[in-house]
Order: structure tokens, then C-alpha cells, then sequence
């Protein structure tokens, strides 16, 4: 098998390993199996790019096994890796390496460490299957594949009910989307009897024209899976509650990798995706709808992991938004650029809430900037990239977004605006946090607790040194896609005003200023309990908006009614009916073998005088 | 001396067959279970006789010594058994000694 072959199948070997020796490993060989094997696949991907940047056709594919055929299409297990794919492996892979090496020492005193780390690494092969399947039910695998992990590392720690009860919601949730593209791959199949991505984009825009009904619906039905998946509106409430997992499981699933699926859906999907410019733009409302959304909610949070939530789901939306306007290299490279980032604030946080004996309330840390210096400097690291500040990788990424928007045929600039108020509102809650949680004086923990005493330094710090360098650097690589996203929009920009750029870059300033003011009181608390106004507004957005009310008024109680009134299912009355029916006939039958002899006598002498009687009659 | 009819003949071969069949079914005795039998079993050959003189033919009477022989037999067994039951079970009643249990 060529290398690329070899990619998912470390973590799955590791995956087997774990989960079948269980608790017999000590936690050195499990951590030094479950990162080495995701060590092999970074390695692997490494080499397999660079043989793709030689390689003529720009693609590299290799069959292992065919899986099954349907009528004429083949479905088979086989990778195929073109520039978007490389970058998502390479993210996958490489971030998923730092985050293992750091859930090592994170999660080393769990009683449950190696089922840990053995779905982590089901999740790298899922993921790993997804961005690197050649048609559209291998991915739908690993797709299904990455829910499943997601589930079970949200409700890692069983034992809480909320855990389980988020992991359940993020699992029904996500479930509502991923029908939604199981239905529309259905329809691609019907319609273009082919699975094939590659065959799918390029047959689909020889058979159809640009506004036909088919694809419309196709496309739509797969934005449905992807808003699933990647939480945006209206399928997004299950991602705040998904922080109920381990930190290293919301750095690795629900920031850098697997909610990004989405957008990687959409980029794959492209020639389904440009014959329909309504569902283009769809896309980019969608994305636009969801970053306000999520940056007002992100506004008026207490837990640290859910403002970092909402803000996964505002840069998410972003991706969304650089789709919709057709600027597809610049989403996948935001993509990428927000693995780092969010990782490295995901990772940063999960070192802090380690310090203060897991506590996760913002309003009751403050000072944290003289007690734990390195994680502060990190911390900063990460929020100066989310809020797009010159020279950050986020800065390259999201300027990049904006820069398509105004002048793009299915955004424009409502859009932009909605853009930049996102990007205003991103460094307000920043600000917000960094001054909550850094500034000030410590309200509650006098004391920290020395995060290297029982965890080792070495991999719980040196992941977050190598994320923060690829977070402020990550905006140098320079990704082409000139190969795979054929139609590349063109911006007038001669058309443009000349204020947009300039305001861009500005807005984040502005924020910081806007909240530099505002939220004064955050900032110079020396040391008295702070807690949030208790306004309806602020309830308000601290519940994400009430759409966890609504869908819970709407969609939960009514159905939770209607099975609490069929609680005796009609229709399995009429299946039972059958059951019924049987036992009856059985129970008469058993009545007659009583044992007793002389019942059976009379049973033959009645059944002689009967047949006797129908003979004679 | 005019030749008894068939009918008749038969007519009491059935009473006298029912009458050994519903004893054999509603007696709980075992010894008169027995009893029943034989009545059945004289039942059947008289209808053999009957039957044999009507049509002037030995094979009647050859399959009435055939019955007698073996309700002879059959006695001798059951005879043996009930004793043998009475002796271990100190009871002949077929519902109490009935080990099937359905």
C-alpha cells in the first residue's frame, strides 16, 4: 500500500490496541502509542504532500478495496488527495498531534485514560476518512464516523447527567442535518448515478445549467448537513453545551477539526455549490446570520470554554460567509489558520482551569496575568489572532474574507457590513475575557495550583509554544488551490470604495478600544466578587438567543407530549394483535396436553363420532 | 330359529362399545378402566360374529378368538399391574397416580 493508504490506518491500529487492552496499559505506553501512532500520520502526511507538490496531475489517489457497487456506480474504499484535502490532513494530523500530546498530560490522572485517548484516535480516523475519501459515501462514513466520537467524548465523563445530556443533544442535533445529506446524496445519485466527488462536480455541470431546480435542492439539502455539522444557524445549539467534554476534546473536535467538516463539504461540493448561486448565497446569510448571532452571545457568557464556543461558531461563520461569496481559497485558508488559533485558546484555557482546580466561571478568576505568566502570553497570542490584528495569521485569513465580500454576485455589501460588525463584536468579547479572566485582581483562587506538579511540563506546554508559533506565523503559508477551485472569483476592486480596506483593519482596534471603556470594571477590580448584571438582555444572550427555548418549547415538549400520550403505541397494538392472536391459539393448545389420559381418551372418541358424523352425513 | 338381523346385532355391538368407552373415560378406577376395555373389546367381537354368520364365513369367529386371546393377555398384565400399583401407591385412582404433567 503507498504511504497515503497507510494514513488513517495508525490511529485505527492504535484505536484497537487501546480499546481492547483497556486499563492494563500504564498511562506512558498508552500516551506513547495513541500520540505516536497520530505522530506517524502527521509524518506520513508530511511526505504525502510533499510528493503531491511533485506530482503532474496535482492529485494523488490510491485504491485499497471496492467496497460495493450500485447499478453502475462503483463505491470504492479508496483516498484521494488534491490541495484542499492536503491542507485538511495536514491540519487534522498536525493539530491533532499537539492536541493528543497535550490531552496526554492533560487527562493523565483519569481513571479512564486509555478509552480517552482510544476515541481520540477513532476520531483522527474518522476525520482522517472524511477529508481524504474519493466519493461521497466514504465520506458519509467518516462523516457519521466523527458524530460518533464527538458523542462519545462530550459524555466522557458519564457519571454527570449534564454531560450525557449534552453529548445527547449534540448527537440528535447534528443528526437533523446529517439526514438532510443523506437525502440529498440520495438525489445526486439518482440524478447523476455517480458518487465519485470528482465525477459528481464535473458531471454536474455538463448536465445541468446554472439555476436549474435539481441542484438547487441538492445543494440545499447538503448545506443542511453542513450547518449540522459545522453548528451554524439554525442547527447550532448543540456546540455550547458540547463544552461539557474534556478541554482537549473541545480544542480538538469542536474548534479545530470536526466542525469545520462543514465548510469542507461545501469547498468539496463546489460544482454542485456554483450552479445554484440562491444556495450560494444562502450560505454566506447563513454564515453572516450565525457570526452576529454567536458574537452576541458570545458577549454575555460566564463559563470561559463556552465564550470560546460562540467564538468557533462566529469564525465558522466566517468560513460559511467566504463560501457563499465564492472566495473558497479564502475560507479553507481561514480554516486553517482558525485550527491554530482556537486551538491554542482551547488548549490555554484548559491549562488554566487545570490551575484553578476546574474552575471554569470567568467572574470568579481575574489577576491571572502576574500568577500564570506563560499561560497569559499564550493566551494573548491566540485572542490577538482572533481578533485579526495586523500580522496574525486570522488577520491574513479574515482580511482575506472581507476582501471578496462587497463586490462578490452572492454576498455584497450588507453582507460586508455584517462582516465587520462580526469582527467588532469578536474583539469586544475578547477584550472582555482577557480583562475578566487576566486583569484585575483575583476575586476567588489566592492560590493557584502548580499545574506541573502532577502533570508533565514538557507536553502540556510545549504543544501550546508550537500552536501560538503557527497561530502568528500560519498566515505566511501560502496555500494554492488554483487546481481544485477552477472558477476563481475576480474582485473589481476598482469598483470598490477605497475606505473598505482601511476600515477592516481598523475595526479590531476599534473594539478593543469600544471595550477598553466599557468594560472598566472588569478591568480594575481589585479583588470584590463581580457578577453580571442580572438583566433580561443579558439572560437573554447568555442562553444563545433562546434557541434552546424555542426549539425546546417548540420541537422537545410537543413531542415529549405526543409520546407521553402514546405511550401504547397505536401501531404496535396492531403488531402486537398478531402476538396476541398466536398466544391465544397457544394457550388453547396447551390447555389440551394436560396429561391427562383420559381427556385424550375422549378426545379421539369425539373426534371419531365427529368424523364418523361428516362421513355418514 | 330365524337368523337374528344385523342391525341388531351391530346396534348392540355400539351400546355396548359406548358403554365401555365412557367408562374407560369417566371411571377414575383403575380396575374398572380395565373392566371398560374388555366390555370394548367384547363389543368388537360380537360384531365379528355378527358379522361372520350373516356372510356364512369362519374369519369372524377366527378374529373373536384372536380378541379373546389377546383381552386374555392383557388382563393377565393389567391385572399384575394394578396389583403392583396397589401395593406401591396404595391407591388406583389415574388422576393421582398421572405423571404427565402436559
Amino acid at each position: 500500500m503507498s504511504l497515503l493508504a497507510w494514513i488513517p490506518f495508525y490511529p485505527l491500529i492504535s484505536f484497537l490496541l487501546l480499546i481492547a487492552l483497556g486499563r492494563r496499559l500504564s498511562w506512558g505506553l498508552a500516551s506513547t502509542l495513541s500520540i505516536g501512532a497520530i505522530a506517524l500520520s502527521a509524518i506520513s502526511s508530511g511526505l504525502v504532500i510533499s510528493q503531491l507538490a511533485s506530482a503532474d496531475s496535482g492529485i494523488i489517489s490510491v485504491k485499497l478495496w471496492s467496497w460495493f457497487s450500485l447499478g453502475s456506480a462503483e463505491v470504492n474504499f479508496s483516498f484521494y488527495l488534491d490541495s484542499l484535502s492536503a491542507v485538511m490532513i495536514s491540519v487534522v494530523s498536525g493539530v491533532g498531534l499537539l492536541i493528543h500530546a497535550y490531552a496526554a498530560a492533560y487527562m493523565k490522572n483519569d481513571e479512564n485514560f486509555s478509552r480517552f485517548m482510544a476515541y481520540m484516535n477513532l476520531f483522527i480516523v474518522a476525520m482522517l476518512i472524511l477529508v481524504l475519501a474519493d466519493n461521497l459515501v466514504l465520506l458519509y462514513l467518516g462523516w457519521e464516523g466523527v458524530g460518533l466520537c464527538s458523542f462519545l467524548l462530550i459524555g466522557f465523563w458519564y457519571q454527570e447527567k449534564e454531560n450525557v445530556l449534552a453529548a445527547r443533544k449534540a448527537f440528535i442535533v447534528t443528526r437533523v442535518g446529517d439526514t438532510a445529506m443523506a437525502i440529498g446524496l440520495f438525489l445526486l445519485f439518482k440524478s447523476l448515478g455517480e458518487l465519485n466527488i470528482a465525477a459528481v462536480n464535473v458531471s454536474a455541470s455538463s448536465l445541468w445549467q446554472i439555476g436549474d431546480e435539481l441542484p438547487y435542492w441538492i445543494a440545499l439539502l447538503l448545506l443542511g448537513g453542513a450547518v449540522g455539522k459545522s453548528a451554524q444557524l439554525p442547527l447550532q445549539t448543540w456546540l455550547p453545551d458540547a463544552m461539557a467534554g474534556p478541554t482537549p476534546v473541545s480544542a480538538l473536535i469542536h474548534a479545530a477539526t470536526m466542525v469545520t467538516a462543514g465548510v469542507y463539504l461545501i469547498a468539496r461540493m463546489q460544482g454542485v455549490f456554483l450552479l445554484s448561486p440562491e444556495v450560494m448565497s444562502y450560505v454566506a446569510w447563513v454564515g453572516a446570520l450565525t457570526l452576529l448571532l454567536a458574537g452576541v452571545a458570545a458577549l454575555a457568557q460566564k463559563d470561559i470554554k463556552r465564550v470560546l464556543a460562540y467564538s468557533t461558531m462566529s469564525q465558522i461563520g466566517y468560513m460559511m460567509l467566504a463560501l457563499g461569496a465564492g472566495a473558497w481559497s479564502a475560507g479553507v485558508f481561514h480554516l486553517m489558520t482558525h485550527a491554530f488559533f482556537k486551538a491554542l485558546l482551547f488548549l490555554t484555557a484548559g491549562s488554566v482551569i487545570l490551575a484553578l482546580h476546574h474552575q471554569q466561571d470567568l467572574f470568579k478568576m481575574g489577576g491571572l496575568l502576574k500568577k500564570l505568566p506563560v499561560e497569559s502570553g499564550l493566551f494573548i497570542v491566540g485572542l490577538i489572532c482572533l481578533m485579526a490584528l495586523p500580522g496574525t495569521s486570522g488577520f491574513f485569513s479574515k482580511e482575506a474574507i472581507i476582501a471578496t465580500l462587497w463586490s462578490s454576485p452572492t454576498a455584497g455589501p450588507v453582507l460586508w457590513w455584517g462582516a465587520i460588525l462580526g469582527a467588532l463584536l469578536t474583539s469586544i468579547y475578547s477584550c472582555r475575557l482577557f480583562f475578566l479572566a487576566f486583569l484585575g485582581a483575583s476575586r476567588e483562587h489566592d492560590k493557584v495550583h502548580d499545574l506541573h506538579h502532577d502533570h508533565p511540563t514538557v507536553l502540556l506546554r510545549w504543544p501550546l509554544f508550537l500552536l501560538a508559533l503557527l497561530s502568528l506565523f500560519g498566515g505566511l503559508i501560502s496555500l494554492d488551490f488554483t487546481e481544485v477551485f477552477a472558477v476563481a472569483s475576480s474582485v473589481d476592486a476598482a469598483q470598490e470604495p477605497a475606505w473598505l480596506h482601511p476600515l477592516a483593519i481598523a475595526t479590531p482596534f476599534i473594539g478593543i478600544a469600544f471595550a477598553w471603556f466599557f468594560f472598566k470594571s472588569y478591568r480594575d477590580n481589585n479583588g470584590e466578587a463581580l457578577e453580571m448584571k442580572p438583566g433580561g438582555l443579558n439572560r437573554f444572550c447568555g442562553d444563545g438567543l433562546g434557541f434552546d427555548w424555542l426549539y425546546h418549547s417548540l420541537l422537545v415538549r410537543p413531542y415529549c407530549f405526543l409520546a407521553a400520550i402514546n405511550r401504547r403505541d397505536i401501531i404496535d397494538q396492531l403488531i402486537m394483535f398478531n402476538g396476541w392472536y398466536v398466544r391465544l391459539w397457544h394457550d388453547a393448545m396447551s390447555a389440551s396436553q394436560n396429561g391427562s389420559l383420559r381427556w385424550y381418551a375422549a378426545g379421539i372418541g369425539l373426534a371419531v363420532v365427529c368424523l364418523a358424523g361428516v362421513t355418514t352425513l | 330359529m330365524t337368523a337374528i338381523p344385523l342391525n341388531h346385532v351391530l346396534i348392540l355391538a355400539c351400546i355396548l362399545f359406548s358403554i365401555g368407552f365412557i367408562g374407560v373415560i369417566i371411571r377414575k378406577n383403575t380396575l374398572f378402566i380395565l373392566m371398560s376395555l374388555e366390555i370394548m373389546l367384547n363389543a368388537v367381537g360380537v360384531a365379528f360374529i355378527g358379522a361372520g354368520s350373516v356372510w356364512q364365513q369362519a374369519d369372524g369367529q377366527i378374529m373373536f378368538i384372536l380378541i379373546l386371546s389377546l383381552a386374555a393377555a392383557e388382563v393377565a398384565i393389567g391385572l399384575a399391574l394394578l396389583i403392583r400399583m396397589q401395593r406401591r401407591y396404595q391407591s388406583l385412582d389415574i388422576d393421582k397416580l398421572s405423571e404427565m404433567r402436559g
